[in-house]
């Protein structure tokens, strides 16, 4: 990727008709007339033709914008995570408020107990909520903390190149060898679990190995270019060099993958917490709402329904907005639609 | 060829030996392997004692690794800490099998659907069909497996509750009394079908998308309009020329795939409650048994390596610019 | 005059993108006739390729549109032919080589076997062996070395040089009518150019087929072809045999093609390129798509409103598509006696 352009938008004034029936004299040579002539550039846009040099990012934000699916995501995702985050104002009930006389109830609209109630007349809808904010929070940590040493490692192997990629390759490569869900939950069982924040750093382990090897590969290519040399001859630190010149153009796969991860964590962490080694009360999580459900699961069906269906919709929207944004910020991609 | 894979060979040892140290250490330094014995008031303070004095643990960590890596080579890691009485590889010997029978059947199944999806996408991109299988891969990838497992054996539960008509087994490996031979065999799937397409959904989604785009990328490429350009059938442009170098990659990533999910099946198996790999990690986990963990943690890093190995010669054997040598 | 063996008449080919719709070739006619070597000259995107590949059915028809046209092939026209019709005349009757060698031969398939494949598909009834023999006598008329070993070799064993002379090998497989060779040399170092040269002029002595040169490098059309069309922008703007093009060319595109060349044999100060750039083929302005750029029209304003039609110059089968062609009168091209320099332009 080129460094960013600013926006221009411009249009080539009308050039004055010349001379009509000038004549040429045969032996003249073809460049030499013209150089009598107004500038060729002008010629061209006489008729109409408008120079438009769009800068890349307005580009992407056309491209993104055009991704109909992307963009009905961005919608609906945004009105759960308001949901989410603005759970006391939205949800009728508290957590874990009990209510033997409403309990095993199916989804109905009578007090508001859109998505049911388990065995102890817990609202469900309420704890959906609740749960996704907790979703919400610990997906959030682990992406940013994943991208950051992600990247981190990814640039300096990437950068230095010689016997620090190495180094640094074997040990992402020797990270993937462990099977993920086995080494999260070994990490689970021993370091402790229940809260969040913990939660989502011990996810956050095993994630940045993906981010590493793109971030890797791009500056693996970037440092050939010419404005990295003409850094290094300007006298420019390799720091500056890296974070400065490099890194603003990788960051399109980064955003891309950052998404992806998103996703991801969410998913990673209902499994963990539905196993009991993730999330635990009185912190709500969507998946020990459906390891809850469970048990009951062929009479009280919609207890395992609806905190399902909501990760389902979460990560769903976020697949899509980040198909959206590969479709933006990767032009070399072909362009095979969502 | 050959000399290729006996370097690969090679070079797989300090890799493994490499994980190997990861493995112990995180293992035994997160956390006290006798801990749920001393909470335990049947164990005495002696037997402790023992029990630490049998397995060094009051050693040095590389004492304590040396050791253990001598009894994994030695004796097939040897006896969980807290069983003495019976041996890891026994119940490995077990479980393997199993989850090998649902992996397999699980991964080849996927392939077909999935390769067989991505190719009719691609040929007929931007179709109905294509957009209807790409909402599905979404929807696949979007999918909690495990969600997906309950959401299944109640659909089938409810089937046989409400019309019993059994078509499948929500849970177990076999009924209680299998027979034998073909009927033995028939059980047995019918009790992996469920599981089998669980883990099934998320690998199609996979295989077609891949699958969609290395066929775009094929068949957008200039040797198919050469192969076109010669007036050969669409069809055998499309099965001969494009699927032929479109599969390379995907082979690859099956097999790799293959690798993953010997220990990768872990919630499948345990909510289906099949006797593989999975349940028996989620018990020592349970029962904190370190030497449990950290033997099926070895088992599974070296399927991974070896299933990255058979990749990479299959990717050699498929396509004929690769050259080991 | 014989009978073209083919004729194309207005084709317009047209491609819808992100950025609005591409006409790449708007309004297209010439003939080839049997035996004769046509040769079609133009810078990159002047629809010089794509108009053989529409023809041929190898234009995928969305993003591509075939909006008008005819193509008449021995008295049937490909445009309108059915597929199956269309698919048995490609690698038969009508046969292309394509630029690339590199890419356009499949990686994991043997040479040998596609070769024989292209045999086996147009002449079912021949068999494996004789189709391998036949291979083999082809690679070697085109001048691959130790043919029958090469046979089972795979395309990145070859070098750039002789996967294009398999390609050739491939074409005349057949025995086509009609060869179009699609830029057959522009992949490949000059210093291979004569080898694949002589492979064409080879095939083309045992096929007897008519060829279509497409190319951007003068010196070849000098050496391989008999007539040439020269397209700009998706049109013809000239039309004439090879000999007058060089000695007398009458449009001042090409003339600014040929002053363009740097000459060998004499000093030269400076380059003269053709100043401005070809035109968006989205939105042309009006008029002579060449107006901008060209030293004849010095902005009269006939230029900018009136698009001119490819008319009959001077002696017969020179056309041209100027206004004031007539002006290029004795202007002789600086080439007709230099040996060229085969610059690209």
């Amino acid at each position: 990727m080129t460094e960013t352009k600013p926006d221009s938008d411009v249009t080539f004034p009308e050039v004055g008709a010349g001379p009509d029936g000038a004549t040429i004299s045969p032996a003249t040579p073809a460049a030499a007339v013209v150089a009598d002539l107004p500038d060729g550039i002008d010629l061209v846009h006489e008729h109409g033709l408008e120079l438009k040099s769009r800068s890349q990012w307005a580009y992407a934000r056309r491209r993104f914008f055009r991704h109909r699916l992307a963009m009905a995501s961005l919608v609906v995702l945004g009105i759960i995570l308001l949901a989410g985050a603005f759970a006391p104002l939205i949800a009728p009930y508290p957590f874990a408020a009990q209510d033997f006389a409403n309990s095993g109830k199916p989804p109905t609209l009578v007090g508001k107990h859109y998505f049911g109630t388990d065995v102890l007349g817990r609202d469900y809808f309420s704890r959906v909520v609740y749960g996704i904010r907790t979703s919400a929070r610990v997906a959030l940590i682990v992406t940013l903390v994943s991208t950051i040493v992600g990247t981190l490692i990814g640039a300096v192997a990437g950068y230095y190149t010689g016997w620090v990629d190495n180094v640094l390759m074997r040990f992402t490569d020797l990270i993937l060898t462990l099977p993920g869900l086995a080494v999260l939950l070994t990490a689970a069982a021993f370091l402790g679990t229940g809260n969040p924040t913990r939660v989502a750093f011990i996810l956050a382990l095993l994630f940045w190995t993906g981010l590493a090897r793109i971030v890797r590969g791009s500056f693996l290519s970037l440092r050939e270019k010419e404005y990295v040399e003409a850094a290094k001859a300007a006298g420019s630190g390799d720091l500056r060099i890296m974070f400065r010149h490099m890194l603003p153009n990788a960051v399109g796969p980064i955003v891309v993958n950052a998404t992806l991860i998103v996703g991801i964590a969410i998913l990673t962490e209902a499994a963990l917490s539905f196993l009991g080694f993730g999330i635990q009360p009185p912190n709500p999580s969507l998946g020990k709402l459906i390891a809850d459900g469970q048990d009951v699961s062929s009479s009280m069906w919609w207890l395992v329904t609806f905190p399902g269906l909501t990760i389902v919709l979460i990560v769903l929207c976020i697949n899509f907005i980040g198909d959206g944004l590969r479709d933006a910020l990767d032009p070399t991609q072909r362009r095979t639609r969502a | 060829m050959v000399t290729y894979i006996v370097r690969r060979l090679l070079y797989s040892i300090p890799v493994l030996f490499a994980a190997s140290v990861l493995i112990f250490v995180s293992v035994t330094a997160v956390g006290d392997p006798l801990a749920t014995l001393r909470q335990n008031p049947l164990f005495s303070q002696q037997t402790i004692h023992n029990i630490q004095a049998r397995n060094h643990l009051n050693d040095p960590i590389y004492t304590q690794y040396a050791y253990w890596l001598k009894e994994a080579v030695t004796n097939k890691f040897g006896s969980p800490l807290l069983q003495p009485g019976t041996k890891i590889w026994n119940d490995l010997k077990r479980v393997i099998p199993h989850t090998l029978q649902l992996v397999l059947l699980a991964e080849i199944l996927a392939l077909i659907v999935g390769v067989s999806i991505g190719v009719y996408s691609a040929i007929r991109q931007y179709s109905i069909f294509d957009y209807a299988a790409t909402t599905f891969s979404f929807l696949g990838f979007a999918m909690p497996v495990f969600w997906l497992a309950l959401m299944l054996q109640i659909l089938f539960t409810n089937i046989f509750l409400k019309w019993n008509v059994r078509i499948f087994y929500t849970s177990g490996l076999s009924s209680p009394d299998p027979g034998t031979g073909i009927h033995f065999w028939v059980d047995r799937l019918q009790h992996l079908a469920i599981p089998a397409m669980t883990l099934m959904l998320l690998s199609i989604a996979q295989y077609g998308r891949f699958m969609r785009a290395s066929m775009l990328e094929v068949i957008n490429s200039d040797y198919v309009r050469t192969a076109r350009a010669k007036g050969l059938p669409e069809r055998t442009v499309t099965l001969k020329h494009a699927l032929r170098n479109a599969l390379i990659p995907v082979v690859t990533v099956s097999a790799i795939n293959f690798g993953a999910l010997i220990g990768g099946a872990v919630i499948t198996e345990s909510i289906f409650q099949l006797d593989g790999m999975g349940p028996y990690f989620l018990n020592a986990l349970f029962s904190q048994d370190a030497y449990v963990v950290m033997a099926w943690l070895m088992v599974t890093a070296t399927a991974v390596v070896v299933f990255n190995l058979i990749a990479d010669v299959l990717y050699g054997y498929i396509d004929p610019r690769i050259r080991y040598d | 005059m014989p009978e073209p063996i083919l004729s194309i008449r207005d084709l317009v080919v047209e491609f819808a993108t992100e950025d609005g719709v591409v006409h790449a070739v708007d309004g297209v006619s010439y003939d080839v006739f049997p035996g004769e070597t046509l040769g079609i000259v133009g810078e990159s995107g002047s629809g010089k390729s794509v108009s053989q590949l529409a023809i041929l059915g190898l234009i995928p028809q969305p993003p591509g549109r075939i909006l008008r046209g005819e193509a008449e092939f021995e008295g049937q026209d490909l445009l309108k032919m059915s597929k199956k019709d269309l698919r048995r005349l490609r690698g038969g009757q009508v046969a292309m080589v394509f630029q690339d060698p590199m890419t356009s031969l499949n990686p994991v398939l043997k040479i040998g076997d596609q070769i024989a494949e292209a045999i086996q598909a147009h002449q079912e009834d021949v068999g494996d062996k004789a189709a391998k023999e036949r291979t083999i006598a082809l690679l070697k008329l085109v001048g691959v070395p130790n043919p029958d070993r090469r046979y089972d070799q795979y395309p990145h064993e070859f070098s750039g040089g002789m996967r294009q002379r398999a390609m050739i090998a491939m074409a005349i497989a057949n025995e086509p009518k009609l060869l179009i060779a699609d830029e057959p040399t522009t992949a490949l170092d000059v210093t291979i150019q004569a080898q694949i040269l002589e492979a064409l002029q080879k095939a083309q002595e045992e096929s007897h087929a008519a060829t279509i040169l497409i190319t951007h490098d003068l010196g070849l059309i000098a050496e391989l072809a008999d007539r040439v069309v020269v397209m700009y922008a998706g049109k013809v703007v000239e039309l004439t045999d090879v000999q007058t093009l060089f000695a007398a060319p009458r449009h001042p595109y090409t003339v600014g093609l040929m002053d363009s060349l740097p000459r060998l044999t004499a000093d030269e100060e400076w380059l003269r390129p053709i100043p401005g750039q070809p035109p968006s083929l989205i939105s042309r302005p009006p008029g002579c798509p060449f107006h901008p750029r060209c030293f004849l029209s010095q902005g009269r304003s006939r230029c900018r409103t009136e698009e001119p039609p490819l008319r009959k110059i001077g002696s017969d089968g020179h056309l041209s598509a100027c206004h004031f062609a007539e002006e290029l009168e004795g202007h002789s091209s600086k080439l007709i006696d230099e040996p060229v320099a085969g610059a690209t332009s």
